[in-house]
């Protein structure tokens, strides 16, 4: 139905995975049902991820220490993966999984 | 849709803490962390007014947060304490050089005086040339050996009467598991304690964690609403360590019930010994009088290895070799032989 104009961010150790880079402005490709967060992670890893897929995802959700922010709060708050994105949403991936 | 915050009801929600499941909103997160390590520390007591405190600084996300949080307590609630930043350098091409300037940066922003330590200067060694000879292993045990004792020898120059550090309750938690899951009971008696004893003429200088209550998750959200800026890379060395499988163990436990690095934290504060388990005895070392429970302190132990080619002479148990390493007795071939082997 609409297309989805997404950014997404990836900071704290996870843009290793996406070759450092940091920003990310994407389009998600067109489908009758709304895109949500779940989806949203099976497209990152098929499109966007360089390497090391264990390192981001595990099962359907984001590895253990990432920490996930949508339109900079909390995804637990906004249902986590039944979070349903809207057109200009952000994303934040934080890695927290380094030495402090 | 979106939450409103459970403390003031008039914000949007940012966050859900994983202690106590509250929505909160930026100001109000931003006061529960602030003062509930105001809580710890004063709690505690783990600051006396007029003492020069230095914070091991290493450009990364807990020292930067700690850093900072202690700079606005110290001023609010007037602790009356002089602030420093102590970083260790411990010769890790890619990494350390990295944070080091994430530390100077530190520095410049909180406007603290800042001192860096090098293994370099203190043992003749840069982790580098540790690992080429120690392999990938172990080298974690000279890491965290050596930078304790650093961090130490940084402070006595500096003549600074506490060390604060920003290990975290994800840290405190892990440490807990690892104790268990190696039997080591001496320290899985002491790990949880918020502050040390020390001052004496051993060398060391009292240390504590404030941020020991404070979830790695809300470090790093205070972090980025903030907009503090911090180093995060993984130590290039540290893939095998052993702590990565106590840390696996624990993210996974989290996401089922996040109480539970609260929960592995009390649990550890509140074991006691049965009686009659023997425990060591704090003495110091023959060789350089640092704290230690053996005849040779492990940092002299390690570099007694590393300078003699046998590397794994601090890894697994020697004890009965440390009397003849003092009196610089040579070691039987075999014995050398077991020192030397390598895995990598």
């Amino acid at each position: 139905m609409a297309s989805y104009a997404v950014g997404l961010v990836f900071r704290g150790g996870a843009e290793l995975l996406f070759d450092g880079v940091k920003d990310h402005h994407v389009t998600l490709p067109s489908q009758s049902e709304p895109w949500d967060m779940k989806q949203l992670l099976v497209w990152i890893r098929g499109n966007l991820l360089k390497e090391r897929p264990e390192l981001f995802v595990q099962g359907d959700s984001v590895r253990p220490g990432i920490l996930v922010l949508i339109n900079d709060a909390d995804w637990e708050l906004m249902g986590e993966l039944e979070y349903q994105l809207q057109d200009q949403d952000n994303v934040v991936f934080i890695s927290t999984l380094h030495g402090g | 849709m979106p939450v409103q915050c459970s403390s003031c009801a008039c914000s949007r929600a940012v966050l859900k803490r994983p202690k106590t499941g509250h929505s909160l909103c930026k100001g109000c997160f931003f006061w529960a962390f602030e003062e509930e390590t105001h809580r710890t520390i004063t709690s505690a007591r783990l600051f006396d007014r007029g003492e020069t405190v230095a914070i091991g600084a290493s450009g990364g996300k807990d020292s930067t947060v700690l850093a900072y949080v202690l700079k606005v307590l110290n001023e609010r609630y007037d602790y009356g304490l002089n602030l420093l930043l102590l970083s260790v350098d411990e010769g890790i091409t890619g990494y350390r050089d990295h944070s080091l300037e994430a530390v100077k940066r530190n520095q410049q922003q909180y406007d603290l005086p800042l001192k860096i330590v090098s293994y370099e200067e203190l043992y003749g060694w840069t982790m580098d040339a540790i690992v080429k000879q120690v392999g990938v292993k172990n080298n974690c045990t000279f890491c965290g050996v050596f930078r304790r004792q650093a961090l130490d020898r940084g402070a006595v120059m500096l003549n600074v009467d506490k060390i604060c550090t920003g290990h975290n309750a994800d840290d405190v938690a892990e440490t807990v598991l690892m104790n268990v899951l190696r039997g080591d009971v001496a320290r899985l008696n002491r790990c949880t304690a918020v502050s040390t004893a020390g001052g004496g003429s051993d060398g060391v200088v009292p240390r504590c964690k404030p941020l020991k209550y404070a979830y790695e998750k809300e470090i790093v959200l205070y972090a980025y609403f903030k907009k503090l800026h911090y180093f995060s890379t993984e130590c290039v060395y540290s893939p095998n360590a052993y702590r990565g499988h106590a840390r696996a163990f624990l993210k996974d436990l989290e996401a089922v019930r996040p109480s539970a690095i609260a929960d592995v934290i009390h649990s550890g504060e509140n074991l006691s010994l049965k009686e009659g388990v023997k425990m060591p005895v704090q003495g110091t070392c023959s060789r350089c009088g640092y704290i230690s429970s053996q005849a040779l302190c492990k940092s002299c132990v390690l570099l007694e290895g590393l300078n003699r080619g046998l590397p794994k002479l601090g890894i697994g148990k020697h004890h009965r070799l440390h009397g003849r390493i003092l009196a610089r007795q040579p070691l039987t071939p075999v014995e050398e032989e077991k020192m030397k082997t390598l895995e990598f």
